[in-house]
């Protein structure tokens, strides 16, 4: 392996290591639990793109086939992160999570619990009837 | 010099991880637990990952892709249990 390829992939797994590193300190370090959400979901997901990249050019170097597997990883990562995300945020409104002091719009945060989902046309036609 | 930043990465991992637990131990309010367990199985997948750099072999893919899905899986069954006090309905 040449010296080039090495550090090619030292300096892609030094920077996804990076990222994950300030994504968990972020997780500490941030003030309320709306706000640490964007640490982790992000970051993480960039340091360990980092870090599939330098696996990827690894294997394609050692072995000679461009392997498929760690774009798998990468694909399914970027399409939950965001669902993982969002899902906690509804988590945290729904349990009425107290903000920062300073949050904007504070008043959204006590109607979230009980919004309904949309109805339909033809629910709606049932109660004008009714 | 591969082998050296291997284990520098593999270090700063290990105090990723250390500091995710900080939170899922303090962690004032259950949703952030919940956080602090989905980003150490992220972090775990790239552990596993290098682990399987060190070792010169491709073999440790499907435990990583595995353990996402888990990962995620968890997650958004924590998620409902909490938004709905139940998971399938």
């Amino acid at each position: 392996m040449s010296f080039a390829v090495e550090l090619t992939i030292s300096i892609l797994l030094l920077l996804g290591g990076l990222f994950v590193l300030v994504g968990s300190i972020g997780l500490l370090r941030l003030k309320d639990i709306y706000v640490r959400l964007h640490a982790p979901t992000k970051a993480t997901t960039l340091g360990l793109g980092g870090i599939l990249a330098a696996s990827m050019v690894f294997l394609f170097v050692q072995r000679g086939y461009l392997s498929i597997n760690e774009l798998l990883i990468t694909l399914f990562l970027v399409i939950t992160a965001p669902v993982t995300a969002h899902i906690l945020a509804k988590v945290a409104m729904h349990l009425e999570v107290a903000p920062v002091p300073h949050t904007k719009n504070k008043h959204l945060l006590a109607t979230a619990r009980e919004q309904q989902p949309p109805q339909l046309d033809n629910e709606q036609d049932t109660e004008k009837d009714a | 010099m591969l082998n050296f930043s291997i284990i520098m990465v593999a270090i700063m991992l290990c105090a990723a991880l250390a500091l995710n637990l900080w939170r899922l131990l303090i962690g004032p309010h259950i949703v952030d637990r919940i956080l602090a367990l989905d980003t150490m199985y992220i972090n775990s997948i790239a552990l596993i990952l290098l682990y399987g750099m060190y070792n010169r072999t491709p073999l440790y893919f499907e435990a990583a892709l595995l353990i996402a899905m888990l990962g995620f899986v968890s997650s958004v069954a924590f998620g409902k249990y909490l938004l709905r006090g139940d998971i399938i309905e």
